[in-house]
């Protein structure tokens, strides 16, 4: 696994001034083509993913959707042997240029995987490591901040009476919301998610997709789901990929009900994939 | 069932319906009094298959389907409602052929041929449209509502003064009227069809506000 060295330099932060309009571009993906060794996964993508809307990414198994999604916070750099060409800017900032402090990149776009990952610890310090880490010590101002990513995540009614227990002790679902407490903690722009609800049962997966519908008041979230009818469901927009190139982006509704291209009909009815 | 047997299910009822509407007005032309009763009698059938689609869209809706197939299903939903009241409307010149068959012919000179040609006209270029996905097609079958309802309004203007010339005859000139009326809720009916199939082919609703003049590009429906 490549270490990461890199200069600090952060990613700026947004204006202070009043938030961006939902619907404002915030990630621009220009002529991104990515290799791994040889091979290239993703061909020449141009996409715009806008501000506190739900993007999805949708197509068959091996198409580049989390290829693509990994590259939006730099999660590609762990793995050897990859390349990109093309740039991802990040409210206008070049998120590759070698300035950039990948960790802060990182705290800026969270991320939320398919297998959830709670650290084996409380509840409590699962949402504080980020925020201890910020240097938010002990007391009132950590307890209110964990209750609040607690109840952004809609967890906190059900552990409110157990937070020093440990997080490995919740249910599936459970420990997934815990892991968007813990990523919405540290206030990222964006949340990206990776098959968030793959693994979970139909009522925990309609949570979760109630949860991403709050969530997008004050977060931009993209989402990689091989679930059409979640996508239909979540997003506002969504991008279909087939063999590393973006074939069709737009409104869900217009994806979903008449989508322009012949590979888009032919997947979401089912036809391939 | 699947879609391709919801399409044969839908392009049967639509056989039939058409079928209806040809044998009530011969019936009539013939003063045929038993297929007059034939027509009635098969009414049932066209009734059961809108009930036996419309269960079996409800079945297909639940699986989620989404594009062309979304878009096909909730068409067949509304198409075969459309032919359903085509039959009735069948039915209807059927009753009223068979009690004209038991009387004498009223000697009136109003083009029932034409308005029939034209209903019929409409409604198979209608189903045609939609067997062949032709949103073109379609299209063209819309503007001529209108020419039926001026031929409907100048029967019913022709019966109107022949009874008050003739009242012996107001019996069965109301018979006339309601036929001419039937000829005119079937072009009706093919016009909604032909709207469904605009709206099949290209995703866009034209009902009631125009006729869509530009079509956005969509995939073709599988």
């Amino acid at each position: 696994m490549a270490e990461m060295t890199l200069p600090k330099m952060s990613v700026p932060a947004p204006s202070s001034g009043a938030a961006g309009t939902a619907g404002d571009a915030l990630i621009e993906i220009s002529r991104l083509s990515l290799f791994y060794g040889a091979a290239k996964a993703l061909k020449d993508i141009n996409l715009t993913i806008r501000e506190r809307v739900v993007t999805a990414f949708i197509g068959p198994s091996g198409c580049g959707k989390s290829t693509l999604l990994r590259c939006l916070n730099r999660m590609n750099d762990l793995i050897d042997g990859v390349r990109i060409e093309g740039g991802i800017h990040i409210g206008g900032h070049d998120i590759n240029a070698p300035d950039v402090d990948v960790i802060e990149l990182r705290k800026r776009v969270g991320m939320v995987f398919q297998k959830s990952n709670p650290f084996p610890k409380s509840i409590y310090d699962n949402v504080a490591y980020g925020l201890r880490l910020q240097g938010l010590k002990s007391g009132s101002d950590l307890d209110a901040a964990v209750e609040a990513s607690l109840r952004g995540a809609a967890l906190w009614d059900e552990v409110k009476d157990r937070l020093h227990g440990s997080a490995l002790g919740l249910s599936g679902g459970q420990q997934q919301r815990l892991c968007i407490a813990r990523a919405i903690a540290v206030k990222p722009e964006i949340i990206l998610m990776d098959e968030p609800a793959s693994a979970l049962d139909p009522i925990a997966t309609s949570r979760i997709e109630d949860l991403i519908l709050e969530l997008k008041k004050d977060f931009t979230i993209v989402i990689v789901t091989h679930n059409m009818q979640q996508a239909a469901r979540v997003s506002d927009h969504t991008a279909f990929f087939y063999i590393g190139e973006l074939v069709e982006f737009g409104p869900t509704t217009k994806i979903f009900t008449s989508p322009a291209q012949k590979r888009t009909e032919d997947y979401v009815t089912g036809r391939f994939g | 069932m699947d879609l391709g047997e919801l399409k044969h299910q839908l392009l049967t009822m639509a056989s039939l319906a058409e079928a209806a509407v040809n044998e009530a007005v011969r019936a009539l032309v013939e003063r045929d009094y038993d297929l007059a009763m034939r027509v009635h009698e098969n009414d049932r059938l066209i009734d059961q298959l809108e009930i036996d689609i419309d269960d079996a869209a409800i079945h297909l809706l639940a699986k989620a389907p989404l594009a062309g197939d979304l878009r096909f299903v909730t068409v067949a939903m509304r198409i075969s409602q459309n032919l359903e009241r085509v039959g009735d409307e069948a039915t209807k010149i059927a009753k009223r052929a068979r009690d004209l068959s038991q009387e004498p012919p009223v000697k009136i000179h109003v083009d029932f041929a034409r308005l029939t040609r034209l209903a019929l006209d409409s409604l198979k270029a209608a189903l045609d449209a939609f067997v062949n996905r032709d949103p073109a097609a379609a299209r063209a079958v819309i503007p001529r509502d209108r020419e039926v309802d001026a031929l409907n309004r100048e029967i019913n203007n022709a019966l109107v003064d022949f009874m008050i010339a003739h009242p012996d005859t107001i019996r069965r000139c109301m018979s006339l009227t309601v036929v001419s009326k039937s000829l005119e809720r079937i072009a009706d009916h093919a016009k909604n069809m032909a709207e469904d199939v605009v709206y099949l082919c290209e995703a866009q609703d034209i009902r009631h506000s125009g006729h869509g003049k530009n079509p956005v590009p969509v995939a073709p429906a599988g």
